[in-house]
């Protein structure tokens, strides 16, 4: 029987061991319905998630709703929306009890004496150009202003088929802002012209993040097998797609065969009872998402399919200690 | 219900081969000493599929919290015979 130490030398088995039983287990909360941005875009206005639920305001009900998500044994928050930062009571409810992640546009500085350790993820959609034409301004010269320098915050920078080319100048700033950044490929669900990504595009922008770790790689967070796997939409040949996602609401998924999953994962609607199909948006095509965390989260369930060869459970391991980094699992 | 404990531990080495299609192992070569996590590389879906087997054959639940203990063949083998002699 092939075994991980018989994959591995002793510097990687060691690796291998700080994330092994880690036994890291998210769900995904809509934190509010309302944001201070309308991108266009955005999967969760796009697809009308912004009214699937009327918002729970009562503070006690959330607090109540956490304690119950422990209970159900999650271990990591992940606060989305809408502007999560729009309702710091929300958020504190999550940050008190349990590790949380939350997503945010960065144009509410989150007070750090409240929220001393909290991960921020800064949503950054291309340079200047792009940001206005997407989300209606250069949210980037706010959030990094807001941000400089803070050890508990990285960008989530979205990358745009207009930004190839570009992209080495952007991650420049973020470093110059003393801050770390993690990439991910837009799925452009409201179809905006010229932001659709065509294959030589996501062949030639493989080559640009891959280049980007290489050159900083203090800064970037992320690993090229996730580069490979995210622009070609395959792992060891199989493509990704509804049948083989592993980021739906399990109690929502009527899948059969039941591919491998995050073990009870559930995206909540901020009223705390409606619960959304997966990760991303609910109309989104699944045979072209190219949602970042569901890819990872795919390669991070299929561990045994990767025990094949030394190269195959490195690559597993290095895309598990990215996710395990993101979320502060492990020190960046 | 009463079952030797090296029939079990076989038992449940059987379910890993067949369940989770382990290679190059028989229930008689499988080490009931190995680490599953750190050395066979399963994870807690892999365990599910396995104590849903267990379930069903022993009428035994191993409760998810437990998952964290239950390193080993042995250690699992263990469990079920603590469960069905309470
Ligand atoms: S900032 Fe985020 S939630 Fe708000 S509109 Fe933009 S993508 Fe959507
Ligand atoms: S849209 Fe993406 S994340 Fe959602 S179910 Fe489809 S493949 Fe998975």
């Amino acid at each position: 029987m092939r075994t991980v130490s018989s994959l591995l030398d002793d510097r990687w088995y060691a690796r291998y061991k700080r994330i092994s039983k880690l036994n890291i287990r998210s769900s995904i909360y809509d934190v509010t319905n309302r944001c201070n941005l309308r991108c266009k875009g955005c999967f969760f206005f796009s697809s009308g998630e912004h009214e699937a639920a009327k918002e729970e305001m009562d503070i006690t009900r959330w607090e109540a709703f956490v304690d119950r998500e422990m209970a159900r044994g999650v271990n990591l928050a992940i606060l989305i929306g809408g502007e999560p930062t729009l309702c710091l009571d929300r958020v504190e409810a999550f940050y008190k009890r349990l590790p949380t992640f939350c997503a945010t546009n960065g144009i509410i500085k989150v007070p750090r004496d409240r929220f001393p350790d909290m991960i921020l993820g800064v949503s950054l959609w291309g340079d200047d150009v792009d940001e206005k034409i997407l989300r209606g301004k250069d949210v980037f010269s706010i959030s990094s202003k807001n941000y400089a320098g803070d050890p508990h915050t990285y960008y989530l920078y979205t990358i745009t088929p207009k930004q190839l080319g570009k992209t080495d100048r952007i991650i420049q700033r973020i470093r110059d802002a003393g801050l770390k950044v993690h990439m991910q490929l837009l799925s452009n669900d409201e179809g905006v012209d010229g932001f659709h990504w065509r294959p030589d595009e996501l062949v030639q922008i493989r080559s640009e993040m891959d280049e980007a770790l290489d050159r900083y790689p203090d800064t970037v967070i992320s690993s090229k097998y996730y580069h490979e796997i995210i622009t070609t939409g395959k792992m060891q040949g199989r493509p990704f797609g509804w049948m083989e996602c592993p980021s739906v609401t399990e109690p929502l998924d009527k899948r059969d065969p039941k591919p491998r999953r995050l073990t009870h994962f559930i995206r909540w609607a901020s009223d705390l009872e409606t619960m959304h199909r997966c990760c991303t948006s609910e109309t989104r095509d699944c045979s072209t998402c190219k949602d970042g965390a569901a890819h990872m989260s795919w390669v991070m369930v299929n561990k045994r399919a990767h025990m094949k060869s030394t190269r195959d459970l490195q690559n597993w391991i290095e895309i598990y200690e990215m996710f395990a980094k993101l979320y502060r699992f492990i020190p960046w | 219900m009463a079952v030797e404990n090296g029939k079990i531990i076989f038992r449940i080495a059987e379910i890993m081969i067949n369940e989770l299609k382990l290679e190059d192992v028989t229930p008689d070569t499988f080490d009931p000493d190995i680490d599953l996590v750190d050395e066979v590389g399963i994870d807690s879906m892999d365990l599910a599929t396995v104590a849903l087997v267990l379930r069903d054959e022993y009428a035994v639940r191993i409760d998810e919290d437990d998952y964290p203990k239950l390193t080993t063949v042995r250690l699992i083998g263990e469990y079920v015979q603590k469960k069905l002699a309470a």
